[in-house]
């Protein structure tokens, strides 16, 4: 359980970071908190020749409070979230999600950047920013884009990295008064990655009705208007207007064909429709 | 090889070490800190949990050199802290240990859940305490010392630090 023998080391900015990434002579795997990625280097999953540590980015670690958006640098950590160093703008629904990120240990260190660069289709972060509508910002040799969370996730463990890129923010839209949001996650054990996750975002003031199916084989089930299952967002008992076997549907249109696994994951929707937040 | 220079229980410290060598490895093949036990070597069992600039990390998966400049604190370094002090006894009390092979990453735990928490159930200490496994004792001890512990420091008018001083 020891890693290949590989080289550090620790940009103090973006633009090291970025010369670090574009040796195409060398296998290099940025790390942040390392939460997925020791592990993975502990089981020799990942064998680099270069290890960079983003941690020492300043700029990572920053937070920008824009009027309808809070962009998050990719270093901000679960615990930064939880306690609330960071401001929330969600009506408490990133707070609540990082408290339930597996353990405290993990969540202390472990970063957002890194949780979805990882891409595991069980993670938080993931299903919720997805709900959330989040977006995510890329460096690369050739500039900066911004992507949809959702979009960033190609398939299990595949992120939509281009050569040389990295993440180095995540932009989380301010919900408004009116909105509100649920999330329920289905595991074997406390802590570990979900079975299932059933995300959703109802803000009638600013339009939007989204639903998240997540810890799929693969990127999330965005139903990015969410309406049929959701009804107009204003009803106070919400679960009342949903539509499980519209979900059903949904989730099957999307690929899942185990009536097993589908079902679990309509179960787990409908309860974070059950629970859904306001405050 | 790289240097780290770092802080090991409130004593500077410095060794050249390879990148790959994780955390737990350093405490106890550098500085004999036998304290730290490694159990599964992926973060999932939490044994190996100590204290990285206060606050509980799994030292199998964090690497030695990403610590520069770091206050860790082993169970070693835990010696005279009250609370540490106050969960030992309590293990004894309540049958918290039986082979102790995963002791010294729950009183690191154990420590934070006093420290952070208020006023918690049992409900609420087995999850936080849910990455720490235990393979004697089937967790009734060792929830019931840290109920105790909370509940006698919450008497004496000890209020819980929510972030943990951070």
């Amino acid at each position: 359980m020891k890693p290949v023998n590989f080289d550090y080391a620790r940009p103090a900015d973006v633009a090291a970071a970025l010369a670090l990434l574009a040796q195409d002579d060398l296998s290099v795997k940025l790390m942040a908190g390392g939460q997925s990625l020791g592990p993975m280097l502990n089981m020799r999953l990942v064998q680099p020749d270069l290890l960079v540590d983003i941690t020492g980015i300043e700029e990572l670690r920053q937070v920008q409070d824009r009027p309808d958006e809070i962009v998050l640098g990719a270093c901000i950590t679960h615990a930064d979230i939880e306690d609330l160093r960071v401001p929330d703008v969600t009506r408490g629904a990133l707070p609540s999600v990082a408290r339930g990120i597996a353990y405290r240990a993990v969540r202390n260190r472990g970063t957002v950047g890194g949780s979805l660069t990882h891409a595991d289709p069980s993670a938080d972060w993931l299903s919720i920013l997805s709900a959330l509508g989040a977006k995510v910002t890329l460096c690369g040799p050739s500039g900066a884009r911004t992507i949809a969370v959702e979009d960033y996730v190609l398939g299990a463990l595949e992120a939509d990295l281009r050569q040389g890129e990295m993440l180095v923010s995540v932009a989380v839209p301010k919900l408004s008064a009116s909105a509100r949001w649920g999330y329920y996650k289905t595991c074997r054990k406390t802590g570990e990655f979900a079975h299932a996750i059933g995300a959703f975002l109802v803000d009638p003031d600013r339009g939007v009705s989204r639903a998240v199916i997540g810890a799929t084989e693969s990127r999330p089930i965005v139903i990015a208007d969410a309406t049929h299952l959701l009804g107009d967002g204003r009803l106070e008992r919400l679960h009342t207007a949903f539509d499980g076997d519209a979900a059903g549907a949904a989730i099957e249109a999307s690929g899942m064909s185990d009536p097993i696994d589908r079902q679990i994951h309509v179960v787990a929707l409908r309860r974070a429709i059950e629970r859904a937040h306001s405050a | 090889m790289n240097t780290v220079t770092l802080t090991v229980n409130g004593k500077a410290a410095s060794a050249a070490i390879e990148p790959r060598t994780h955390l737990a490895d350093y405490l106890r093949e550098t500085h004999n800190l036998t304290g730290t036990h490694i159990g599964c070597e992926h973060g999932v069992c939490g044994a190996c949990t100590l204290l990285v600039d206060g606050v509980p990390t799994r030292s199998c998966i964090t690497f030695a050199v990403t610590c520069q400049q770091a206050e860790v604190t082993t169970i070693e370094g835990l010696d005279e802290d009250d609370i540490a002090t106050e969960l030992r006894a309590a293990f004894s009390r309540e049958h918290g240990l039986q082979c102790g092979y995963c002791t010294p990453g729950m009183i690191v735990s154990a420590r934070d859940v006093v420290l952070r928490m208020e006023a918690p159930s049992e409900h609420d200490i087995r999850v936080a305490m849910s990455g720490n496994l235990c393979r004697c004792t089937g967790y009734v001890g060792i929830v019931r010392a840290i109920q105790g512990v909370i509940e006698a420091r919450r008497a004496r008018g000890i209020a819980a630090v929510p972030d943990g001083n951070r």
